[in-house]
């Protein structure tokens, strides 16, 4: 049944059907509604979770890898520098290989204080281990939570993974949403069963030893092998995700009125949806425009951006974050998709909507446009921004 | 697709009522976005709220920079916050005021259409004291919602948040404006 919702309560909701064994979070903020909406259910006692609330984010994460290695399914959820506090921990838990999923509402960082959208957080925690999606809507942000849990538990990934959610345009925004019901979800999810709990007395283990120079390389070397696998494992599931919602879902990267396209853009996150008003709008006028989302964030999917973008010949990469001194992080790595793959169009970096600066289609549409006369020389160009 | 801008002030319960209205469309089949003006929210403050209503999936994520509908719940906003903004010049400005269409007309000098209603004294009659939702009965009345299913929306959603006295005394005073905003489209 078709329900109205914001993000945040759409995650919620996705965390009551899981229903994991542990919760930990940070009750204030800059934590969001999840947590609060998920207290509600743990005190009705809709949810049978131990809820931790803890003194700083730090903490939260902390407390999740403890429930996890003790062998019980944890999730969490966190925001803008909550994540920044959080993001040491995040790297412990996927190199013990924990699966964690946590939502992350997608807020920049002081300074100065602001507490509106961007991605800086999400690019803070690239490199953590942690697989990462993005969502366009609500609906998307309820999905993909289930979807992620999959993944983070399957035999051959074991790591933490964090599902983005635009602050305010997703987390803040009502919008419709169709929810599954609680027994399809919850099979859908399945029976979490723990490796090498903590807890199997019989079984004594060995959790987040010492590794000398000796030993260390191999350890980080199978965690990137983990992490490679995501891709294989996030198709699977999101087929079977796609066969058993009836949703639209095929493939790392959604490929948008691209297949004639000459010009494109590509974006994370809500963008995507605006974005398609402005392709729609142009294609309307005869334009050959069109639009390449990334779901898959982490791992990049390297092949699916180089052979979505095969035949575009300018291709624009926005990027909601500054990587300060470098190009954007999205736009290095569609380069870097483009290189290996000998596809080289002409390629250009924009940066915008930091902080909660707003995006229209309109702003999208003249990007689009403007798309072919933009010089080489220019090497980041901002949109929406006075200068 | 309608997008509609609410001007209210924190804690008279704007941002409420477009979420109701999100509710009501939903029900009518339609796709709904219900959101606050971005930011935090000061008791008094003057702050906005937006819907977006439509017969297809809404992709969109922006602001409303030009609603085709801007509500006034509070009057004093309606020359501090210069609500026809943007506003569709077909579109519609509903205000709640004892003045007269003509006189909201001179002081705004917006000239699509005005629908008037004394919200403050419906609350007030209605024994609520809120004039929030007799601007959300307005609106409806507006959009040409049947008065079964605002009815029934207000009554599940309010009434998980008030007792049943009060939600009978919010009924009332949601059927008097939509009553008198249904009488004001017809007649202005």
């Amino acid at each position: 049944m078709r329900k109205v919702m914001t993000g945040h309560k759409a995650v919620a909701e996705a965390m009551r059907q899981i229903e994991p064994d542990v919760v930990a979070v940070y009750p204030i903020t800059p934590q969001s509604e999840i947590a609060e909406y998920y207290a509600d259910y743990v005190h009705d006692g809709i949810v049978h979770t131990e809820l931790v609330p803890v003194e700083s984010e730090h903490s939260a994460m902390s407390a999740c890898v403890g429930a996890a290695a003790a062998g019980a399914r944890v999730m969490t959820a966190t925001s803008s520098q909550g994540l920044a506090l959080l993001v040491e921990v995040l790297y412990i838990a996927a190199g013990m290989r924990l699966p964690i999923v946590m939502a992350l509402a997608n807020r920049s960082l002081s300074a100065p204080i602001n507490i509106h959208c961007d991605h800086s957080d999400a690019y803070l925690a690239r490199d953590a281990g942690a697989f990462q999606v993005f969502c366009e809507s609500a609906q998307e942000v309820y999905d993909y939570t289930l979807i992620a849990q999959r993944i983070a538990e399957h035999d051959k990934i074991r790591l933490p993974g964090i599902v983005n959610l635009d602050g305010f345009s997703l987390t803040h925004t009502s919008q419709v949403v169709e929810p599954l019901d609680d027994a399809v979800a919850k099979k859908f999810v399945g029976v979490f069963r723990p490796v090498h709990p903590l807890l199997d007395v019989d079984k004594p283990v060995t959790w987040g030893p010492f590794a000398m120079p000796d030993y260390y390389f191999e350890l980080k070397r199978a965690q990137q092998a983990a992490i490679e696998e995501v891709p294989t494992v996030f198709l699977d599931v999101q087929k079977a995700f796609a066969k058993m919602s009836g949703r639209a879902y095929t493939g790392l990267v959604e490929k948008y009125r691209l297949d004639d396209a000459d010009r494109a853009l590509v974006v994370l996150g809500s963008t995507a949806g605006t974005a398609k008003i402005a392709v729609d709008a142009l294609r309307s006028k005869g334009e050959k425009v069109g639009l390449l989302k990334v779901w898959l964030y982490r791992p990049f999917p390297y092949q699916a951006v180089a052979s979505a973008l095969a035949r575009v010949k300018h291709v624009a990469v926005l990027d909601r974050a500054i990587s300060f001194g470098a190009m954007g992080a999205l736009y290095s790595d569609v380069a870097t998709s483009l290189v290996r793959s000998q596809v080289l169009p002409a390629l250009h970096n924009y940066i915008y909507g930091l902080g909660g600066r707003d995006i229209t289609a309109e702003q999208l549409a003249e990007v689009l446009v403007g798309l072919e006369k933009v010089h080489p020389d220019e090497v980041l160009r901002y949109i929406g921004l006075r200068e | 697709m309608k997008e509609i801008r609410w001007h209210g002030r924190g804690g008279q319960g704007a941002k409420t009522v477009s979420q109701v209205l999100a509710q009501i469309n939903l029900r009518e089949g339609k796709y709904v976005q219900a959101f606050p003006e971005f930011g935090p929210e000061r008791s008094g403050a003057p702050i906005r709220a937006y819907n977006r209503i439509s017969d297809e999936e809404i992709l969109v994520h922006s602001a409303v920079y030009s609603p085709d509908l801007a509500v006034i719940v509070d009057e004093s906003l309606l020359t501090s916050e210069k609500p026809t903004d943007g506003l569709h010049p077909d579109g519609t400005l509903v205000v709640n005021t004892s003045c007269s269409t003509e006189e909201i007309r001179t002081r705004t000098g917006f000239k699509g259409k005005i629908v008037v209603l004394d919200a403050d004294r419906i609350g007030r009659e209605a024994g609520t004291g809120f004039a929030n939702i007799p601007m959300l009965g307005a609106v409806a009345a507006v959009l040409g919602t049947a008065w079964s299913i605002v009815e029934e929306e207000v009554r599940r959603t309010m009434g998980e948040r008030i007792s049943k006295e009060m939600l009978d005394k919010n009924i009332t005073a949601l059927r008097a404006a939509y009553d008198a905003a249904k009488k004001g489209v017809a007649g202005g």
